[in-house]
């Protein structure tokens, strides 16, 4: 736009004010004739999403009455011009949506849907006269394509947003400390094991030894799916890094699966204390800090 | 800055009270290892807690002071690492192997009392089983 307007030579149509004005007159022109078809153009629309089997995580009712509110924000967004409202809209939409499972492909499709039904109207419309239909396609359709577009990356965006929060939840959630005994920490791990995450994992781990005092450290690796040689190294760092503070750590919970990983890939756990579930990991560490756990009828009465 | 070095009871304390220069850190390894044999010293107690730096260079002297105090007689303990610096000696391979190491003080101190009992416990056994 801005380049054009630079050239004197520019042909008046080209020219950004007229342009525009031009442009707005026709938007204009068209608003009135989406809002007179509303209804029947809402339905054809509807019906082509159901046929393209787009949303089927929504009943129809839910699509119809979705349809109906995106119907009049896009024919709103074409009337000022202005996406805010739109924007916001999408958001909300999104927000809504994406919950019950609904995927990008299908709200750009659906979109796209309505910026060929509202075309294919046009054409019906105006096919008689060709000079202005071209004007009219000329106005309509990128603001359309601004339309769905703006409409995506708002889903996108707020995809992207649900996501980091889910990350920061699971970050946040999965590296328990837990004391068992005096001087006994347990760190279960769970799920999937970046380095980002075992680098936090280390740190945490070492700060609750200082502050615990732990004596013993039984490191559960049961909900650890799979494990690659940075893993298995991280774990022998974390085992080390341990043991400068003063304590001992015990890695439990090895799956088989891991195991036989680990011995074929060739990393070196032989420094590391090895149990094979939590259970015998806690006994193994009660050993250690001198504890001895017996049933009650065992002990014997002090009188 | 010379290391102060301390005897308590059977035991030697060397308390890092400030970063070192190798020149420093060569000193306190040659004064640890002269005074072991002059108090009959059974154990080494080095506080690094006011160190939050560790090079290569002090790794491999307080490994040096373990074994060399080994050899005199005495078992060696380093006490206080920090958890940051414990983190990045890991990260760069500096990992103390075959020294002991107890989180503080109190801990080292009831470390080497618990390795003095072993060592009467064994000798113990071994005169018995004759």
């Amino acid at each position: 736009m801005a380049a054009r307007g630079k050239d004197p030579q520019s042909p008046a149509p080209l020219d950004p004010q007229a342009h525009s004005e031009s442009t707005a007159a026709l938007l204009r022109e068209l608003v009135p004739h989406l809002r007179q078809n509303r209804t029947q153009l809402r339905e054809e629309w509807a019906r082509r999403i159901t046929r393209a089997q787009l949303l089927t995580a929504m009943t129809e009712e839910e699509i119809f009455a979705e349809a109906t509110s995106v119907y009049d924000n896009y024919v709103e967004a074409l009337e000022t011009g202005t996406f805010e409202a739109l924007q916001a809209y999408a958001r909300n939409l999104s927000e809504r949506i994406i919950p019950r499972g609904v995927e990008t492909h299908e709200v750009v499709g659906i979109v796209l849907l309505l910026r060929d039904v509202l075309a294919r109207s046009l054409f019906a419309k105006y096919h008689e006269d060709f000079e202005k239909l071209n004007r009219i396609l000329d106005a309509y359709e990128p603001a359309a394509n601004r339309i769905a577009n703006t409409v995506a990356v708002g889903f996108v965006q707020e995809r992207e947003r649900i996501i980091r929060q889910q990350q920061e939840a699971i970050r946040e959630l999965s590296t328990p400390v837990l004391q068992v005994r005096e001087r006994l920490l347990i760190l279960p791990i769970i799920g999937v094991i970046d380095p980002q995450r075992a680098r936090q994992l280390t740190e945490q781990l070492l700060r609750a030894i200082r502050t615990n005092r732990a004596k013993v450290v039984v490191i559960d690796v049961t909900g650890v799916a799979a494990m690659d040689s940075n893993v298995a190294n991280h774990l022998v760092q974390t085992v080390e890094a341990s043991r400068l503070l003063g304590a001992t750590v015990i890695v439990t919970g090895l799956s088989p699966e891991i195991a036989q990983t680990l011995v074929t890939i060739g990393v070196d756990l032989s420094e590391m204390a090895t149990v094979g579930d939590l259970q015998g990991g806690i006994e193994e560490a009660e050993r250690l800090l001198g504890y001895k756990v017996l049933p009650l009828e065992e002990v014997a009465p002090k009188a | 800055m010379e290391v102060p070095i301390l005897k308590q009871g059977l035991y030697l304390i060397a308390s890092i009270q400030s970063a070192l220069t190798d020149a420093d850190l060569s000193q306190l390894r040659e004064a640890l290892i002269e005074r072991v044999g002059k108090f009959r010293a059974r154990g080494v107690i080095v506080d690094v807690t006011a160190l939050d730096v560790m090079d290569s260079f002090a790794v491999r002297t307080l490994r040096d002071i373990a074994h060399m105090a080994r050899l005199r007689g005495a078992e060696t303990v380093i006490v206080g690492i920090q958890p940051e610096v414990a983190f990045a000696m890991v990260q760069l391979g500096l990992t103390l192997k075959g020294v002991s190491t107890a989180l503080d003080l109190e801990e080292g101190l009831a470390f080497l009392d618990r390795q003095a009992q072993d060592r009467v416990e064994r000798t113990r056994g071994r005169i018995i089983r004759g």
